[in-house]
């Protein structure tokens, strides 16, 4: 009940955010920010929850991205179908990869993800509708609903998908299912031998995140007025929804939420304050201290200090 | 006696090396059988094949009736085979009872206050009812051991394979974990029991069957498997 009031009041606030009078950048900034709760939160579903480790964000982001732009040029769709299309699309490809790539394990299963990220850089590069390599510039359309610009309604568009993430996030964990996908991360054999439809569960997970992905990535055309493959099948999409949830801990749908809020934020004000090619950087110091000194994340070290205090 | 389990003509090969070669195996309902063989001969791998680890090249397997040698492991289980783990693998992330939930929610289909309370059950059993908030990471390797049967009990079973569930425990440790072998085969369970402690065996089987080189090689009472030349030349070489 609490944890619905939150969602709820949350929705409502970023709302009266974007309706307010603050500064554009604020929203600029916070789409980015949001973007990263719904890819850490999207990640975590397959990586934190059954431990299979996907490299392979970019082109679930890429898949959302180039839908929606396909949408918006063939049948100027809106922006809410673009997302839809996109969430559709990238779980289509969550499920090819997994029915390819599940049956591999550990690292195997990463390289094979790497490969989707080349393929399909390869394919949208040489698609000419799509703007290939050059990329394509987009005209916003003049439609705003109630907000005062495009961005405003972007950033609340973004907070109604990341509230929404997590609450997918949270139900998996809670239920039947992410006891599964546990038992999986600790025991394939067993948790085969236990009665766990293994790859049946890994791969619901595996669309799920996919699609949360591509619903992640549908806005970015239209955030950036333009999209080209080298930015948006970039790799450090990957490191960034890896390192989050490690930060923040895998274990619980809260870890990726506070990773992608404190790294987000984090970059965003290095990007501002030092440097745009720094911000690539804390990200890696962030990652490595995390992986050594707390492997168990944001989440581990509370934990620990709350027994070490009792 | 009705067969409970029927393994007919199986073989598997890994490359051009034949583990299992046209196996024949019967079990019949509420026995306690056991299975040994020298390393590497089989044993394992015809436990894979049962329980769906594995899928065998050739030949048959019948339980209960029903053909399952295509059938994924998971669906051998809630059929009701269950196993324990030569080296065990707990769900090392949960506590003890969490791990017994899993079966009870993916066999049983449901994880409510009824199922904490059969797995506590179970747990009192097998005298881990004190562990069962306890991380099964922190678990000594007797408890371990009890502990892979107790999630194997979760998922009832009507066979359950015991995969070593003995090795590497000390005397006292062993008459524990055999006690509660006898206790589950009293409940009217098939138990098959793989085991290189040979007092164990001895004890606890009513009939014994030894493989070598993928073949069973004889089969019969304990104390006649343990006279047979064969099965002392496949455990000791020709010169013995």
């Amino acid at each position: 009940m609490k944890f619905w009031i939150i969602c709820l009041a949350l929705v409502l606030g970023s709302l009266g955010l974007s309706l307010s009078g603050i500064n554009e950048y604020v929203f600029f900034a916070g789409f980015v920010i949001l973007q990263f709760v719904v890819l850490a939160t999207a990640w975590n579903i397959l990586g934190g929850y059954a431990g299979y480790v996907n490299f392979g964000v970019p082109a679930f982001v890429a898949v959302g991205g180039y839908t929606a732009v396909v949408l918006f040029k063939s049948i100027q769709a809106p922006i809410l179908v673009q997302i839809l299309g996109g969430g559709i699309l990238a779980g289509v490809l969550g499920l090819a990869v997994g029915l390819l790539t599940l049956k591999l394990r550990g690292i195997f299963f990463s390289i094979a993800t790497v490969a989707v990220v080349f393929i399909l850089e390869t394919v949208v590069m040489n698609w000419r509708y799509v703007g290939g390599a050059t990329g394509l510039q987009l005209t916003r359309p003049a439609d705003l609903a109630f907000f005062d610009s495009y961005t405003r309604m972007l950033f609340f568009v973004m907070a109604v998908l990341a509230i929404g993430s997590v609450i997918i996030a949270r139900y998996i964990q809670n239920s039947f299912l992410g006891r599964g996908l546990r038992a999986v991360r600790d025991s394939e054999e067993a948790a085969e031998c236990s009665g766990v439809p293994t790859l049946r569960i890994k791969l619901i997970a595996c669309v799920v995140s996919g699609a949360l992905m591509g619903v992640a990535g549908a806005p970015m055309p239209m955030y950036l007025s333009y999209i080209e493959p080298t930015a948006t099948f970039n790799l450090s999409y990957s490191i960034s929804a890896l390192a989050m949830p490690i930060i923040g801990g895998t274990s619980h749908w809260m870890g990726p939420v506070i990773g992608a809020l404190l790294l987000g934020t984090l970059q965003q004000i290095v990007t501002v304050t030092v440097s745009n090619e720094l911000n690539v950087l804390v990200v890696g110091l962030l990652l490595v201290f995390f992986v050594v000194a707390a492997p168990d994340g944001v989440l581990g070290l509370v934990k620990k200090w709350k027994q070490s205090s009792k | 006696m009705e067969a409970i389990l029927e393994v007919n003509n199986v073989s598997k090969h890994f490359g051009g090396f034949t583990a299992l070669n046209a196996v024949n195996l019967h079990v019949q309902r509420g026995e306690r059988l056991g299975l040994i063989g020298p390393n590497g001969s089989g044993k394992t791998t015809m436990i894979n094949c049962i329980s769906g680890a594995l899928i065998n090249d050739s030949g048959d397997i019948r339980f209960d009736g029903r053909h399952i040698h295509t059938l994924p492991a998971y669906q051998r289980t809630k059929l009701g085979i269950a196993r324990s783990f030569q080296i065990p693998r707990p769900f090392g992330s949960m506590t003890v009872l969490e791990n017994l939930l899993v079966p009870f929610a993916y066999v049983g289909g449901a994880d409510g206050p009824n199922e904490r309370r059969e797995a506590m059950d179970i747990l009192e059993r097998m005298g881990l009812a004190a562990k069962a908030e306890v991380s099964s990471k922190q678990l000594s390797q007797v408890e371990l051991r009890k502990m892979e049967l107790a999630r194997a009990m979760a998922a009832k079973p009507q066979l359950l394979i015991s995969d070593e569930a003995m090795a590497g425990l000390a005397g006292a440790e062993i008459d524990e974990v055999l006690q509660i072998l006898f206790d589950l085969n009293a409940m009217g369970i098939t138990i098959i029991m793989i085991e290189h402690i040979m007092q164990a065996v001895m004890k606890f089987s009513q009939r014994v069957v030894c493989l070598d080189a993928g073949k069973i090689i004889c089969e019969g009472t304990p104390e006649s498997i343990f006279k047979n030349p064969d099965v002392q030349r496949a455990y000791l070489g020709d010169e013995a």
